[in-house]
């Protein structure tokens, strides 16, 4: 009896899954009031600094937690707790990114689950958290001068998926001859119109404006990611 | 990597497919992907095949069609292909391109079945 196999047209997101708990977030946090953030750059471009100093004086006027993704060890929540911040880490053991998943099942039962503003550190990696919507408000890609400045045209899909860059160690910026030109251009080869913003962790520098501008996108709590194509 | 967590998720939904449509087995599942999904054709190819060891999907043949980045342009007012992913313009003008009309696709499209 058998025969050719038989062709059958389907549609489906292969990430529906996620996309659907990644939903839920996003309508959890909208109606909790939390405004949420998610952090994605290469290992050691300072995103755990960066974010240290972003609790600790955004904590001083706000309720802000964070969840931090590492494939292991607790090292970046103790450094974050620094920050008197609820901090709570996700060991993702082998796997190279969050999911949707894994936010909300750190989410249950955890006492920073409804703070102001909410940060999630993803596992540092330029390649695979792109795929994953976590239910956040805001994709934040960081760069550091020390890295070079065509890494946004060695990794466009995560500068093109994320919604403003943040460009760190800019203190490093002379040591390390960094090209402005070059690194603004190729931001905006892969992502026209992005907003850039320059920090510098260690000297505070630009940290003022990153607040500032977090306050308004979470005043005017603009069309969320998942309003996106 | 993530390629191999991909193809997991790939394999549950061709199996919930092919259920729908009470498939006997599968011999081919059919993926549209596009360059902004963030997947790595090749290695999901060489993932698939582990992560359908041991599943109704086991010897079945994963199908990719590559769908290119369109942009909608407005300056010509069209959907457009861009330059390139490192240059994400109008093909035809060269405006900057912020509103994507596709490339981000991962889904299944079609199941090859026998009933």
């Amino acid at each position: 009896m058998s025969t050719e196999p038989r062709l059958v047209e389907v549609r489906r997101n292969v990430l529906k899954q996620n996309d659907l708990i990644a939903a839920g977030l996003r309508q959890r946090f909208r109606a909790a009031g939390v405004y949420t953030v998610s952090l994605v750059s290469s290992p050691g471009s300072g995103k755990t600094a960066f974010l240290e100093k972003t609790l600790t004086l955004l904590g001083r006027s706000r309720r802000v937690a964070a969840l931090v993704g590492d494939l292991a060890t607790e090292n970046d929540a103790a450094r974050l707790r620094r920050s008197q911040a609820p901090v709570k880490q996700i060991t993702t053991g082998t796997i190279c990114h969050l999911d949707a998943a894994m936010v909300r099942g750190a989410l249950e039962g955890w006492d920073g689950n409804s703070p102001d503003f909410l940060f999630i550190e993803n596992v540092g990696n330029l390649v695979c958290p792109s795929s994953y919507d976590l239910g956040e408000d805001l994709r934040l890609v960081l760069l550091s001068v020390t890295e070079g400045e065509d890494k946004p045209l060695k990794y466009p899909t995560i500068f093109n998926t994320a919604d403003i860059a943040v460009i760190t160690k800019i203190d490093l910026a002379k040591a390390v001859e960094f090209d402005w030109d070059a690194a603004l251009s190729n931001i905006h080869a892969v992502r026209p119109n992005m907003e850039v913003l320059r920090v510098s962790s260690k000297s505070g520098e630009g940290l003022d404006e990153w607040l500032r501008f977090l306050e308004a996108r979470a005043a005017a709590r603009t069309p969320g990611r998942g309003d996106r194509i | 990597m993530h390629e191999l967590s991909i193809a997991i998720s790939l394999i549950e939904a061709a199996e919930e497919e092919a259920a729908k449509h009470s498939a006997a087995s599968v011999a081919a599942v059919h993926l549209r992907l596009g360059p902004l999904a963030g997947v790595e054709k090749e290695a999901l190819l060489f993932s698939y095949d582990l992560a359908a060891e041991g599943t109704s999907l086991q010897g079945s043949r994963l199908v990719i069609e590559d769908v290119p980045v369109m942009v909608f342009c407005p300056a010509c007012g069209e959907r457009r292909p861009i330059r390139s992913m490192q240059s994400f313009c109008c093909a035809t003008c060269d405006a900057p391109a912020t509103e994507i009309v596709q490339g981000r696709e991962l889904e299944v499209v079609g199941l090859e079945i026998n009933q």
